[in-house]
């Protein structure tokens, strides 16, 4: 028999509150490890975003939209290397719950601009071909059993009027932080129709795409592109793609930074939770621990008898709570609307940040009662009634 | 020579900058082989003096000398491993820890030991034998009776083979017939196995078993 055998039988002696520890610390991990993942699927955009591509958009408000003129004015500026362009076609697929970015795109440049969008080159060239044509992210694939050939039917809201897309393309998602869920169809396609049903509405771009060579110019570049639309009827507002991310992230940022801190405070109770066990567990062997130090235990021993077992807790209930956090996590996904997070996975950092904050936690938790145990002199400890 | 020396202790308490004065300028030897009783009435600071022979407190002032070694002048962790292997201890409420067995509790002091496993489990079983409880080494504190529980505090208490046996009021808590066990196995001790023994009691019954009888009252010995 050695101490540890002590610590496991101290952790026995009152089972339900062990126990209860246990589980309080891991639904707290879970929790824990939902919230980073909500926030990490929020930033996954950001992350994802390239530092050699600008965006530029309408001073106002990318709402508005710019002429199909500045392409080419845009592509002069020194120091850029391509330019594409995109507008939000919007629109229904199915119904309403199904969300998934809809965009419109020049088919010509916009998969160059974008490598991370890996498309086969047959299906590439399929997809130029057909001006009703689309291509698809893996994901969309796998989430309504798609092939190449079918046709996707859209209501449309901002371009109203019944839309067919046939699917030519499929890409795969290059990095973890690719959007593996866009529908690209052709921007010509777009404006054509538009030309005749909406003619005031024709021959505008949503926003440009800015591909540079030198990330580090991208404050140069973005004030001479802005410069040259200056006191134009549309004037421009261009910036890193990252940072039109996080300017889009700035009006959730709210939520975003409350889940933050949520999820360090639940940190904060998991720890409340462990140190009012060991302290309650402490103070009722205040009495064996003076008859431990009378036969000869040193401080060390009853810093390895507390600590262990207040350790042993935590990485019980974090080992549990990560364990639990897999399921809960697909389960979270499956039950949000579809598409609502393209990217939505239990992040390594995460489970690293959740596991080393218990114990952690195991560890401060501990110091209380080592210290009160420390403290308490044998005769006190002795005149205790127990 | 003396076993035990106890040269001019004081003891003093210390409640808010209030001094409690316990023992008074107390003498006394005791000789190798001895089996002394201390009684006195209560709070007259019987378990005072018995925690400063044993090395689990300190006087004010004096000299407590065991065996040549001067207990009040070892540092914590010197006064931990000098009762580990001199101090036996035997509690009024025998003071087993209940998460172990009757084995577990006695085999507690000699994992300070360096003591083989299969050492350890001869020594224990053979502490156990001397108190008659080897067929009951699986049981837990709470499984056996008052008058058994403080035969396996007795049974951790010489496993070590200590210098000096150190009991305070150990039947204060039992039956007469429990009590009277204890008595005898303590005697057993003294006669059988030379143990120095000092023990605390009000027991005017207990007090007949020992080879000398000390009084304190008011902090001073008489
Ligand atoms: N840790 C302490 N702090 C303050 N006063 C103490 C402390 N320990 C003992 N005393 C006081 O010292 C005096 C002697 O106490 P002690 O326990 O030695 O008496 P005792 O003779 O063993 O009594 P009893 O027969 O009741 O066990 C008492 O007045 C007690 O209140
Ligand atoms: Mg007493």
């Amino acid at each position: 028999m050695r101490v540890f055998r002590l610590i496991y039988k101290n952790m026995l002696r009152h089972k339900l509150r062990t126990m209860l520890t246990i589980i309080g610390i891991a639904i707290a991990v879970v929790a824990f490890g939902l919230l980073r993942t909500v926030v990490t699927a929020w930033y996954a955009g950001v992350e994802g975003s390239s530092a050699n591509r600008l965006i530029a958009r309408h001073s106002v408000s990318f709402i508005f939209p710019l002429p199909l003129a500045y392409r080419d004015r845009i592509a002069n500026v020194d120091g850029v290397e391509r330019v594409t362009y995109a507008n939000w076609f919007g629109g229904v697929y199915i119904d309403k719950n199904q969300f998934f970015a809809r965009l419109a795109v020049d088919a010509e440049t916009f998969f160059d601009v974008y490598p991370e969008l890996l498309v086969p080159k047959d299906q590439l060239d399929a997809f130029k071909k057909d001006r009703s044509g689309c291509i698809i992210g893996q994901q969309l694939v796998d989430r309504f059993n798609l092939k190449l050939g079918d046709i996707m039917p859209i209501e449309g809201d901002i371009y109203p009027g019944k839309w067919n897309f046939t699917v030519r393309g499929i890409y795969k998602p290059r990095d973890k932080t690719t959007d593996p869920s866009n529908m690209l169809m052709q921007w010509q396609y777009l404006d054509e129709k538009v030309r005749i049903d909406f003619p005031t509405r024709a021959g505008n771009v949503g926003w440009y795409i800015v591909e540079i060579k030198d990330p580090g110019k991208s404050a140069a570049i973005s004030a001479q592109v802005d410069e040259y639309f200056k006191n134009s009827p549309a004037e421009t507002k261009t910036e890193t793609e990252r940072a039109f991310q996080q300017d889009f992230m700035a009006t959730v940022s709210a939520i975003i930074t409350a889940m933050n801190v949520m999820s360090f405070v639940i940190i904060g109770i998991i720890m409340l939770v462990l140190g009012n066990t060991m302290i309650m567990a402490a103070r009722e062997r205040i009495r064996e621990y003076s008859v431990l130090k009378t036969l000869g235990f040193s401080s060390f021993h009853l810093i390895g008898l507390i600590g262990g077992e207040s350790l042993a807790i935590a990485v019980l209930g974090g080992a549990v709570g990560i364990a639990l956090s897999y399921p809960m996590v697909a389960g979270f996904e499956a039950a949000l609307p579809k598409g609502w997070f393209p990217i939505f996975n239990l992040e390594t950092i995460t489970l690293v940040l959740a596991s080393s904050s218990a114990l952690l936690v195991g560890i401060l938790a501990s110091i209380f009662p080592i210290q009160r145990a420390l403290n308490t002199t044998i005769v006190d400890g002795l005149r205790q009634i127990g | 020579m003396s076993l035990v020396s106890v040269q001019k202790i004081s003891k003093s308490y210390w409640r808010d900058s209030l001094e409690i004065p316990v023992l008074n300028n107390i003498s006394f030897d005791v000789p190798e082989g001895e089996f002394v009783g201390l009684m006195g009435p209560s709070g007259s600071g019987k378990t005072t003096l018995l925690n400063l022979i044993a090395g689990i407190d300190r006087p004010t002032q004096g000299a407590i000398m065991v065996s040549d070694t001067d207990v009040t002048r070892l540092n914590e962790s010197q006064l931990a491993k000098w009762r580990a292997r001199n101090v036996g201890f035997v509690f009024q409420f025998y003071n087993l820890l209940p998460v172990l067995t009757a084995f577990e509790n006695v085999e507690l002091p000699l994992l300070l030991s360096k003591l083989s496993k299969k050492e350890r489990r001869e020594h224990v079983e053979f502490a156990l034998k001397i108190v008659g409880l080897e067929d009951r080494m699986k049981h837990y504190p709470k499984q056996l009776s008052g008058g058994q529980e403080q035969r396996v505090a007795i049974a951790r208490a010489i496993v070590t083979d200590p210098t000096i046996l150190i009991a305070d009021e150990p039947t204060g808590d039992l039956d007469k017939s429990s009590a009277l066990e204890i008595l005898n196995l303590l005697e057993r001790l003294n006669s059988e196995f030379k143990k120095t023994i000092i023990m605390v009691t009000h027991d005017p019954r207990a007090a007949e078993k020992a080879h000398s009888i000390r009084h304190l009252d008011k902090g001073e010995l008489t």
